[in-house]
């Protein structure tokens, strides 16, 4: 690799790239993302290029290991270049089928192509599958198409252009103007403009002054910054270096979880690429300008997610936040001014540079603009990442895209922000997301993740799920979070142990306003809202635990019993052999009962009683059926009598 | 741990105080624990206070300043996971291993840990053995997998 000096040498190496690929050669890329590689894509890999080298196409047919597609329900994922058909759940065993076909025109292998679940078509290209069809995959939407490890194939696509256009074509103050113009706001949580945080950098006193990716990627249900760290790190890179000349920085950080081994590692190529290509270091492309980036790997501690609790950890100290009546864009890390965004909202600086702000304000909401790439998963038939624009609604995201919940069941609520979010329930489903939308419903954006829940999904259980979380990953500094959030997270767990009494529901809504109003920092002012949102749109739930003992969803293991229902009962000995504590009673032709002393409710036996029986059953609140008589449990079996 | 090994890590991050995290992780990753020895002589070279790095040590999940058993059993508890069932996954294997989230077995056999996430949600309930992903699992099948690890 050759350094590039000048806006021209960049265009000859541009050039270069272009003319060396043939855009009709067949190329067969395979999502490689971190979930794909969980389902075996890399053996996928492997059995494909033995393929590739044994049917001795070696020079006729490419392969490209690409970032997360998306679609992770149905992964690994093929997509054929230039014929763009979409194979889905690939097995190393499909590998001659598919190396074979890809010299083909239309490279068409009928078998792996995405099944319509409604017509039972058979659909051929991506763009055309539900998933895929409502989304707008602006920032998304290169990961399928690019190898994350590989700067010449950013090039291609027209990377670092925006970056060329910032140095040359404006200044600091010019692209600082367009970012802000654009209205774009942060994506990791709170949503706050990122040209105003960018500009009181910018204005703050100091020379050194630093820029910083927040890829503490924290909430549980959610891995979008993974998926674009992993499938187009340069993208992240160029919006960082867009930001580092507007605000005037020469240093930035991305703070990126260790629990992403695979994001450490391709955001580690992309740097030591780019280094050598002159994006980053002295004089960038002759430009004058000085940039280099440091990844700092972060340790697990949920609350380094929150901006001063990073920077401090970014000092090689705890990260445990700090007040902000100075904020941090002015005093930062080492008390310098630095800004700190999201992944995705780095990703789409180079966007709205490349495009303008006009642009970018025409997708989205009056008050939010762009895109969102949410995780879509939990309950629901289509897991994986989606990018819709701004103001598309609940219902569309989850049964357009979604495919609805599966099982026939009946959908309850989706839980939206992570942690410090909210559940939004079906009544609210046609509300269009959005920052203010989703926090005036009392959720919150977040991070984007959306995690469904359907009618077997314990309100009540799911509030003490995340208030049990953030007691855990309370850094403890301030009292109101570390207390009172133990406080809560007691009370809830005997809610649902049905323990609960009257007034529980009162002690955790004065609990939730003293951390709301008392906490240092927003893991702590945010804690009470998956508590408070829930008693909000589903007190019921809560009133049923506490009053009755009873949970409705059929959740809750303290206040629920197992039984098995002897007019449904087949005697076929399914249960009895699976149950892993031998607590289920029975022989051939004989009723199953199940000794409730050495039952531990693992749901075990309700999992494997076939439906079509469906004899296992879940009671709440209600006693426990009378024993059936020893004499009565014996089945004859009639139609075999013949 | 040797000490010279040590010294290699240290040195590989320039001797910074800011480093220390780095530092750790890095002992962490190939080690899997910390040994008392290694922080004793990061705290000397690096000019921290072991009380400093001990309090890094215990603030973070990814250390342990106790040896882990031969396999690493993470059983996802994130939001995705929780709803479809994780914990009863994880009673099921705290019943199988004698042993909960944070510790080791007696023959240093497994060492259990809950993970917030690990972003395979659609295979969820998920249980990750040595960096090994097993998806969609039920509580009744965990035995068999278990059983599998030596």
């Amino acid at each position: 690799m050759t350094r590039i000096n000048s806006p021209a040498e960049l265009e000859k190496v541009r050039k270069g790239i272009l003319s060396n690929r043939d855009p009709k050669k067949p190329c067969i890329t395979l999502c490689s993302g971190s979930a794909c590689q969980a389902t075996g894509s890399g053996e996928v890999a492997a059995s494909l290029e033995a393929e590739i080298e044994k049917q001795g196409l070696g020079d006729k047919v490419a392969i490209r290991k690409t970032g997360c597609h998306g679609f992770c329900e149905r992964g690994p994922i093929i997509v054929n270049h230039p014929a763009e058909s979409a194979y889905f759940q690939i097995a190393p065993e499909d590998a001659p089928e598919i190396v074979a076909g890809a010299v083909k025109d239309d490279a068409v292998v009928e078998r792996l192509l995405y099944t319509d679940p409604d017509t039972k078509e058979k659909i051929t290209y991506e763009s055309e599958i539900p998933f895929y069809k409502h989304q707008q995959r602006l920032v998304f939407g290169s990961n399928g198409s690019i190898d994350p490890k590989s700067i010449d194939d950013y090039l291609a696509i027209g990377g670092y252009a925006a970056l060329e256009k910032a140095l040359f074509q404006m200044n600091p103050d010019q692209v600082l103007e367009e970012v802000t113009k654009s209205n774009l706001r942060g994506r990791g949580g709170g949503g706050f403009p990122a040209g105003r945080k960018w500009a009181e950098s910018r204005n703050a006193p100091g020379d050194e002054k630093y820029v910083i990716v927040n890829a503490d990627e924290g909430d549980p249900g959610a891995y979008m910054d993974r998926s674009l760290l992993e499938g187009n790190p340069h993208s992240v890179l160029e919006g960082l270096m867009i930001g580092a000349f507007a605000i005037g920085c020469r240093e930035g950080y991305i703070y990126v979880r260790q629990e992403y081994p695979l994001a450490v590692e391709n955001l580690t190529t992309a740097i030591q690429q780019a280094e050598e290509y002159g994006f980053l270091g002295k004089n960038i492309l002759g430009s004058g300008f000085d940039f280099s980036i440091i990844v700092h790997r972060g340790a697990g501690a949920f609350v380094c997610g929150e901006s001063s609790a990073l920077m401090t950890a970014l000092e090689g100290r705890a990260g445990e936040p700090r007040p902000k009546y100075v904020h941090t864009a002015i005093k930062g890390v080492w008390d310098n001014p630095s800004v700190l965004n999201n992944v995705e909202t780095w990703a789409n600086v180079p966007l709205i540079i490349n495009k303008g702000a006009d642009w970018f304000t025409q997708i989205g909401t009056e008050r939010s603009k762009g895109t969102k790439i949410f995780s879509l998963v939990g309950k629901i038939t289509n897991t994986g990442l989606v990018e819709v624009p701004m103001g598309m609604t609940l219902r569309d995201i989850i049964f357009k895209i979604g495919g609805g919940i599966p099982g026939g069941k009946k959908f309850k609520a989706v839980q939206t922000g992570g942690p410090s979010g909210g559940c939004i329930p079906e009544n609210l489903l046609d509300l269009e997301v959005g920052f203010d939308e989703l926090t005036k419903a009392g959720s919150m954006m977040g991070s984007g993740g959306m995690i469904v829940m359907d009618e077997d999904t314990c309100m009540v259980d799911v509030a003490r799920y995340f208030i049990d979380f953030l007691t855990d990953e309370s850094c403890g500094k301030c009292v109101p979070c570390r207390e009172g959030l133990r406080q809560m997270l007691k009370v809830l767990t005997r809610i649902t142990e049905g323990k609960g009494s009257d007034g529980d529901i009162e002690l955790l809504e004065e609990l939730s306003v003293v951390a709301k109003e008392a906490s240092l920092c927003a893991l702590g002012t945010s804690a009470p809202n998956p508590f408070l949102s829930t008693v909000r749109y589903f007190r019921d739930e809560y009133e049923a635990h506490i009053k009755e003992q009873r949970c409705p969803a059929l959740s809750c293991k303290e206040l629920i019993t197992y039984h098995i229902d002897p007019d449904k009962c087949q005697a076929c000995m399914i249960c009895f052999r699976k149950c892993p504590v031998e607590a289920v009673d029975g022989a051939k032709k004989k009723i199953h009962v199940i000794d409730q002393e050495k039952c531990t409710k693992c749901g075990t036996c309700f999992e494997v009683c076939p439906s079509r029986f469906s004899a296992v059953q879940k009671i709440s609140g209600e006693p426990l059926p009378p024993p059936i008589p020893e004499e009565k449990r014996t089945i004859t079996r009639k139609s075999k009598a013949k | 741990m040797d000490i010279d090994r040590v010294d290699q890590i240290i040195d590989k991050h320039q001797g910074e105080a800011s480093a220390l995290i780095q530092v750790l992780l890095d002992i962490q990753t190939e080690n899997h624990w910390l040994p008392q020895e290694a922080l004793e002589r990061i705290s000397e070279k690096l000019q921290v206070s072991l009380a400093r790095i001990q309090h890094i040590a215990t603030f973070y999940k990814a250390f342990s300043l106790v040896p882990k058993g031969r396999h690493e059993i993470h059983i996802c508890m994130g939001t995705a996971c929780h709803v479809r069932g994780a914990p009863r996954v994880l009673d099921t294997v705290q019943d199988l291993t004698g042993i909960k989230p944070g510790e080791t077995d007696l023959d240093m056999k497994f060492s259990l840990e809950t993970v917030n996430c690990l972003g395979c949600c659609a295979l969820g309930p998920v249980v990750e053995i040595d960096g090994k992903t097993h998806g969609k699992i039920a509580p009744g099948e965990t035995a068999d997998v278990l059983k599998s690890y030596e």
